[in-house]
């Protein structure tokens, strides 16, 4: 069997099927063996009667161990792949094979991704994005990490057609080759994690607390475990007054922020640590990952449209986020996050070298109409006033006044929302801001659209408004309530741009 | 590009209405759908739970209504514009949807044929895009041949991706 050369073999076309690095048999064992661990664990809890614990516990244990590594063995036997002239090939499958072929045109980024164990190992998962949606894609676990990047290279090298349109697109960003266009030192990740305070850890311990209590010497739930376990001080601690009392919520709020900004904090070090965004001759480069190290190279021209997106609290503090909508996936998401936690002054240099431009002071913004914020505001209102209805005619008539205080709110975030929704459309691009606390920007290029859709329902059609949706390849992209002529006007613009290109070189497929 | 007057005078345009046989097809339709509604009519009847006829005559009301005018208005509700570059659909008679394909935007193009479809001699015509929204565009009710024609000059449109 031929072993994969460390990037030796210059002229890789003319060979035959390959396998993966042996070694990553151990990473996939690993991989496997974790998976069983659970339904292992499962199995020795649910026959702890008739075994003795241990002993069971064990031969479950090595049992899972030889399944993982047999399952392994057997599907890195039975893994080729061989890089034609037109295409990848992929051929995988135990009893069931699958042979794959991916033209090199098709092919929408090329990520690497390094999980600890095989980053030890030096080796690291290549994956092809098509951007055909769910599992359609070619990932190969794992190649030594110089062959997943000569991998990367040839495939960047077949698709040399498609930069040099792109080139003209971005003719600026060209000269700048391996340009680092935004990374995040740790100091930004600090700050960064603090805006992601999260108590998703104290509710997974919360929830596991509950789930396993039985395991536990005490019964957490019950109260009088705790008065007992606090013994004389319980009743010290209530003799010391309102004061005491006071300063020991204290300590359980002040716990709680410290759980959760250490959750974020350890978060987004993990996944963001060493963020660097390259701007490559060919390409978008992102690398990050504390643990887990990932690599991927996007095609500028494959950027459909970029999405900048807020907080409440962070927008306050004048930070944002950056993506980019393409037709590949991002770690499940859609889009591609390329300045995770930036300033506005620093997006507009990446969004620039994909071909977008922010919105400037000459745009001219439009507002959506505001009969539709109000038919929204009254029809949220529907429900709370029949609520009170009901409420007049049941034993306890002044409750009634409860759900009305349900209508300020309601007035107040479709007057917000209306105040943040704007639209603008200029010779090259489409915007789109809206949201109700944390107001997200969309940009998109108007001949990269698919389709337009104008849409009314049976109150938009008495107010004269309408919901405009635009076809984006990997994203969505739709204005509400924009009035019904501004709607018409903006269909129209697109759809002279759409068919005033040679838009077949321009499809993305 | 720019804002030219293109795009207000496709506005303009009339829509082309759908195959007549299309009304047929959705009062039968109706007519397929409301056969539960006329045994569980009949079956409460039979229980004598209220004055005879108090089940029976609403729901022949209604399923008169939902057999003869909705389709009509239905049929009127729809409609689809073939330009030299684009496919128009409009359609919904309560939620009105007016949707706009360029045929460089096409991905591929089906031409599908249910049972009932296939009785009254009609097709639908549906347009696949590489987006998100309306990935694809469905022009249910039209005869058979149009669908066939209409598919074949949409193709014409589409160039062929360079290699």
């Amino acid at each position: 069997m031929s072993d994969v050369p460390e990037g030796a073999q210059p002229e890789a076309t003319a060979d035959g099927p390959r396998r993966t690095a042996p070694l990553g048999i151990v990473v996939g064992a690993l991989g496997d063996i974790r998976k069983s661990v659970i339904p292992a664990i499962a199995g020795a809890y649910g026959l702890r009667d008739q075994f003795s614990g241990l002993g069971m516990i064990a031969g479950v244990a090595v049992l899972a161990v030889a399944i993982g590594i047999a399952v392994a063995v057997v599907r890195w036997l039975r893994t080729t792949y061989t890089v034609g002239a037109e295409d990848i090939r992929l051929e995988a499958g135990v009893l069931s094979r699958t042979a794959r072929a991916v033209p090199y045109e098709r092919i929408q980024d090329v990520s690497l991704e390094q999980p600890l164990l095989a980053r030890a190992l030096g080796l690291a998962q290549v994956r092809f994005e098509t951007g055909a949606g769910g599992g359609d894609e070619i990932a190969l676990a794992y190649l030594p990490l110089a062959e997943g990047e000569r991998l990367r290279e040839l495939v960047r090298e077949r698709k040399d057609d498609d930069i040099a349109e792109d080139a003209a697109l971005v003719p600026a960003a060209e000269a700048a080759a391996g340009e680092v266009l935004f990374a995040m030192p740790p100091r930004r990740l600090a700050t960064f994690g603090l805006f992601e305070f999260s108590l998703a850890a104290f509710a997974v311990a919360a929830g596991a607390a509950q789930q396993f209590d039985e395991f536990l010497p005490i019964d957490i739930w019950d109260g009088d475990t705790w008065r007992e376990l606090l013994g004389a001080n319980a009743d010290r601690v209530a003799a010391l007054g309102p004061l005491a009392q006071a300063a020991a919520i204290a300590a359980a709020i002040g716990s709680l922020m410290v759980i959760g900004f250490a959750t974020g904090l350890a978060r987004t070090f993990t996944r963001d640590w060493g963020f660097m965004l390259t701007r490559t001759a060919k390409g978008f480069r992102r690398q990050r990952g504390l643990f887990t190290k990932t690599d991927v190279v996007m095609p500028a021209h494959r950027v459909q449209a970029i999405a900048i997106r807020t907080r409440l609290l962070r927008r306050l503090f004048g930070w944002h986020g950056l993506k980019f909508v393409s037709l590949a996936q991002d770690a499940g998401s859609g889009s591609h996050v390329v300045a995770p936690f930036a300033r506005l002054d620093e997006i507009a240099p990446i969004a620039s070298a994909a071909g977008f431009a922010l919105p400037g002071d000459g745009i001219e913004w439009r507002r959506p109409a505001t009969r539709a914020f109000v038919d929204g505001a009254v029809v949220g209102s529907l429900v709370p006033i029949v609520i009170a209805v009901g409420l007049l005619f049941s034993p306890a008539p002044l409750a009634a006044a409860l759900p009305l205080l349900a209508l300020p709110v309601i007035a107040l975030g479709q007057y917000f929302r209306w105040r943040r929704a704007r639209h603008a459309i200029d010779a090259r691009q489409i915007y789109a801001r809206q949201g109700w606390l944390a107001p997200s920007i969309d940009i998109a290029n108007r001949v990269k659209l698919q389709s337009v859709e104008i849409a009314q329902g049976p109150l938009a059609r008495r107010g004269n408004y309408a919901t405009l949706r635009l076809g984006l390849a990997g994203g969505t992209l739709s204005f509400e309530a924009v009035p019904l002529s501004d709607a018409r006007r903006i269909r129209a613009a697109v759809l002279d741009s759409i068919t005033g290109v040679d838009f077949s070189r321009l499809n993305s497929g | 590009m720019g804002d030219t007057g293109q795009g207000i005078i496709t506005e303009e345009r009339a829509l082309t209405p759908l195959d007549p046989a299309h009304i047929k097809m959705l009062r039968l339709q109706a007519a397929i759908a409301a056969v539960p509604f006329a045994i569980g009519s009949l079956v409460l009847e039979s229980a004598n739970l209220l004055p005879m006829g108090a089940f029976f005559v609403p729901f022949v009301l209604a399923a008169a209504w939902l057999i003869a005018r909705v389709p009509l208005r239905r049929h009127a509700a729809r409609g689809y514009d073939l330009g030299a570059d684009r496919l128009r659909v409009v359609r919904g008679l309560l939620f009105r949807s007016d949707t706009v394909v360029p045929f460089g935007r096409v991905q591929h193009i089906d031409v599908t044929q249910g049972p009932l479809e296939r009785m009254f001699g009609l097709a639908t015509l549906v347009v696949h895009t590489a987006g998100t929204h309306n990935a694809s565009v469905a022009l249910p009710g039209l005869a058979q041949a149009d669908a066939a024609s209409m598919r074949e000059s949409i193709r014409a449109h589409i160039k062929r991706e360079t290699l």
